[in-house]
């Protein structure tokens, strides 16, 4: 039951990042992509009808993390108190920007909220990395089991730690230009024009990126957190994720070259879930690692729910996360084809 | 970090009364809108459509906001409320998570359908997605209110080896009898919200002269809606719900009366000011006997006072719990009378052309949101001193590892956010409601 809730917990956490993981890459690229209010609107048709379904999967996630693990979440979440709410307030801008630009019809007004979509957007990329990169190289759980993180210390990785230092610095580039990558062909799928060339041209470039810091992140993880990678060579469910992420980005490549952009997109969205799974599978059990001392690690076993209210609450996921797949199919096959700027005061 | 919980008390209270201004809309309104889209369908007349279309606007807008500022409320379980999280997440984690399973996903998923699918969909496609709009938000609203309910009277929970909570019997969880009235009275409440501000843009568009075909709509719809759910929201659920305190949580029922003596032919008290230090409410207008009756069915029933409790399980803020129940209950009976008197006259024909009326429904909605506010005050103030009603308090709810000047850091910074929040929606407001409900295709020439 617990590596179950594990599991599910983190299939919903991979199916956040490559969900919203497209529309804020599109938002990290908008302004480069896009250049007038035409072309700007296009990428926000792009995402308008998605964008606010997939930062739920954030909630549901939230919410399969509260359920499954209480006492991660508590102490998890309160940890970080510093760094959650930049990101909240980040996602709140983020929201009312692509609400309210194309609300009025103004050129200062759209110029200022595509400045805040994409700077919202590349931060939350960032961040994200950086969050990852935080349970990656673990936090200072004191002997009562909580912990508070400064915003930074010395930068060096080591105790005392802080949310920002060389390593997390580079998951979060990393996260950031795979978001990029990510939204960039979600962009050459789904327009055309100028945007869906521009958006082609930049994809490839920054999936070159990514692959760079792909290999970067995995180097600087053996060497900060080596039970990762003595996890890795036991557990062949890692291999095989790390086969899907190779092949994912693969096709990416081969999608882009041939033109074959839905191909390209499924590649990319398999590159990220599979990166995450890989990483997913070699922590378990671990959910909180000390970087105090070994023995207040947080497992998955120890923070879990008890089995009765877990066995309730698969009860009600079987029925619910199908019905969101269902909501998540009608609305792709009604805004199925390539999204066009809509006229004034239709639509994003 | 004892310093710090009045930082995360007042943070969260004030996100989650800021949050709560724009759901209470647009639950009540996504009713009014699957009327109004049903009259449209029925009659194919396209006064209708445009009514329709306006109000779909102005959700859209009260929409987004209430998606932007709902999700801090959901990481603050985590963040402020670490203690009550890592005690109670096993519970209330079952009806958050679901809530974001089976409401947040079909909202999100069918908002930019409704919002600016008409084209793309037919009529009765349209229609379908302002029901599954609505079943999603009135599900939302099911499941967060379910989640204060455990709050307010616990129920099949059990409590673990570890010494936190854990479900026991999800039915009994799920369906609390307290949830379920909450959740009627709550309901109504917003559906009173949306009446009145329907309501209120009609009048205005009258007054002005202007769109005057559509405002009839909005008074025909507003008043009819507006009159059932205004009577229902005082009786039987708001009745229901104090009977529900006095039951449950009998100290705050006396501090929501402010009464310090117990006994029977307990009065029910209209105005007047309690003096928590001198143990008595200063300057009272009584009715006698009606508390007894009100709250235990007969005029003979002891009510108890607070001083039958002992001090430290009193409500920690006596003065606001009582001033605002008083306020909600008041403004229930003023807003009954309001929409009563206008109904009868929409009926007959004479709102149109009785201006004073007119003025008064045009100045009268933000009475429903202060009224709703003040009854959450009600509620959540009236639950103290506990976070989980006789299992945890709220004192041990808060995080160990947060300091009080970052949780006062975040407050300042919402409290900014949320300013220009504020002052951009009300523009965006204003622009449509100055726009008005006309075609469509008059929208490319704004500007
Ligand atoms: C339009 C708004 C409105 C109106 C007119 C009323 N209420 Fe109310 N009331 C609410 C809106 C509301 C609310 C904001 O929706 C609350 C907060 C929690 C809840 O479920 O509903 C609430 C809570 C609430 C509570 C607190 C329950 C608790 O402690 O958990 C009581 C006792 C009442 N109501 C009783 C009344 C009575 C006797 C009313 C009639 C005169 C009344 N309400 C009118
Ligand atoms: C819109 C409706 C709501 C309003 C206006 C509201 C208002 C408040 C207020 C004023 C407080 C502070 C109480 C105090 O300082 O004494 C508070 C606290 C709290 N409320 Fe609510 N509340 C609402 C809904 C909810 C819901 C639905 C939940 C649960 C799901 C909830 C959970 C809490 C928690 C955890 C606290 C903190 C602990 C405490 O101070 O009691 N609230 N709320
Ligand atoms: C009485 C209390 C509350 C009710 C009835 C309520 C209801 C709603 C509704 C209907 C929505 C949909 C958006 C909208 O219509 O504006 C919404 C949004 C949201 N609410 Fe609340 N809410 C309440 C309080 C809270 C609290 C305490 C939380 C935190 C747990 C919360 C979390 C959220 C979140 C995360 C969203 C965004 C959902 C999305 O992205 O679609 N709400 N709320």
């Amino acid at each position: 039951m617990v590596e179950l809730w594990y599991g599910i917990t983190s299939v919903m956490l991979a199916a956040y990042v490559v969900m919203d993981g497209f529309d804020l890459g599109a938002g990290a690229v908008h302004c480069l992509v896009a250049r007038t209010n035409e072309e700007r609107r296009q990428t926000l048709a792009a995402i308008g009808p998605f964008w606010d379904g997939n930062e739920v999967w954030l909630l549901a996630s939230g919410g399969a993390l509260f359920v499954a693990f209480p006492k991660v979440l508590a102490v998890g979440v309160s940890g970080f108190y510093f760094a959650i709410f930049l990101v909240l307030w980040t996602l709140i801008l983020r929201g009312l920007a692509i609400e309210f630009r194309s609300h009025v019809n103004d050129a200062l007004w759209r110029a200022a909220w595509d400045f805040i979509f994409s700077l919202a957007s590349t931060l939350l990329a960032v961040f994200f990395g950086a969050a990852l990169g935080n349970l990656i190289r673990g936090v200072p759980l004191d002997q009562n089991g909580w912990f508070a993180l400064p915003l930074f210390t010395d930068f060096s990785g080591r105790n005392p730690v802080g949310i920002l230092d060389w390593y997390t610095v580079l998951v979060g580039l990393f996260a950031w230009a795979a978001l990029a990558a990510h939204g960039a062909v979600f962009l050459t799928w789904k327009t055309n024009g100028a945007v869906g060339t521009r958006s082609h041209a930049l994809g490839s470039r920054l999936y070159f990126a990514t692959a760079i810091l792909w290999v970067a992140a995995t180097l600087a993880t053996i060497y900060v957190n080596p039970e990762i990678f003595q996890a890795l060579t036991r557990r062949p469910l890692a291999w095989f994720c790390l086969l899907v992420a190779v092949l994912g980005a693969v096709q990416v490549f081969f999608g882009l070259a041939r033109g074959a952009h839905l191909r390209a997109f499924v590649g990319s969205s398999c590159f990220l879930a599979a990166v995450l799974a890989a990483t997913a599978t070699c922590f378990f059990p671990t959910m909180l690692r000390a970087t105090t001392d070994p023995a207040l690690t947080v497992t998955a076993y120890a923070a879990a729910s008890d089995p009765q209210g877990l066995r309730t609450a698969l009860g009600w996921w079987v029925v619910g996360f199908p019905l969101a797949i269902l909501y998540f199919v009608i609305n792709f096959r009604l805004h199925r084809g390539k999204a066009t700027a809509a006229a004034e005061g239709h639509g994003y | 970090m004892r310093d710090a919980l009045l930082w995360h008390r007042l943070q969260f209270a004030f996100t989650v009364i800021y949050h709560y201004l724009f759901p209470n809309l647009t639950m009540g309104l996504a009713l009014l809108i699957v009327v109004m889209k049903a009259m449209a369908l029925k009659s194919g007349d396209e006064c209708w459509n445009r009514v329709t279309r306006f109000w779909i606007r102005i959700f859209g807008i009260n929409f987004a906001v209430g998606v932007v500022t709902g999700i801090p409320m959901e990481f603050q379980f985590g963040t402020n409320w670490a203690g009550f999280s890592r005690y109670a997440g096993s519970v209330v984690g079952h009806t958050l998570a679901m809530e974001g399973l089976f409401a947040f996903f079909l909202e999100s998923s069918f908002l930019s359908l409704l919002v600016w699918g008409e084209q793309r969909l037919n009529q009765v496609g349209h229609f379908i997605a302002a029901v599954a709009l609505f079943v999603g938000s009135w599900l939302s609203g099911y499941f967060i209110v379910a989640t204060n309910a455990f709050m307010q009277h616990p129920t099949g929970y059990a409590i673990g080896a570890d010494g936190s909570l854990r479900l026991a019997d999800f039915w009994a969880f799920v369906l609390n009898r307290w949830a379920l009235m909450e959740y009627a009275h709550n309901m109504l409440s917003s559906v009173v919200t949306a009446a009145f501000v329907v309501c209120a843009v009609g009048a205005y568009y009258l007054l002005r002269g202007r769109h005057s075909e559509a405002a009839g709509r909005f008074l025909s719809v507003g008043t009819t809606v507006g009159v059932i759910a205004a009577v229902l929201v005082v009786f039987p659920t708001g009745d229901r719900q104090a009977k529900l305190v006095a039951r449950y949580q009998t100290p705050s029922l006396a501090a929501m009366e402010g009464r310090f003596e117990s006994g029977p032919m307990a009065p029910i008290v209209l105005i007047g000011q309690p003096n928590v230090s001198a143990r008595r409410l200063d300057n009272p207008i009584r009715i006698p006997g009606m508390l007894s009756f009100l709250a235990y069915g007969t005029f003979h029933s002891d009510v108890k006072g607070l001083l039958a409790f002992s001090p430290d399980t009193w409500p920690d803020n006596i003065e606001l719990l009582y001033y605002s129940f008083h306020i909600m209950a008041g403004l229930g009976t003023i807003m009954m009378a309001i929409m009563v008197l206008a109904a009868i006259l929409k009926w007959t024909g004479r709102l149109a052309r009785s201006r004073w009326l007119l003025w008064v429904l045009m100045a009268a909605f933000p009475l429903p949101y202060i009224a709703v506010t003040a009854g959450w005050l009600t509620a959540e103030l009236g639950r103290q001193p506990w976070v989980v009603y006789g299992l945890q308090r709220t004192a041990d709810a808060a995080s160990p590892s947060v300091h009080a000047g970052t949780a006062l850091f975040t407050l300042i910074g919402f409290c900014g956010l949320y300013f220009v929040i504020g002052v951009l929606f009300l523009f965006m407001i204003g622009r449509e409601i100055a726009h008005g409900p006309v075609e469509i295709g008059a929208e490319v020439a704004r500007g």
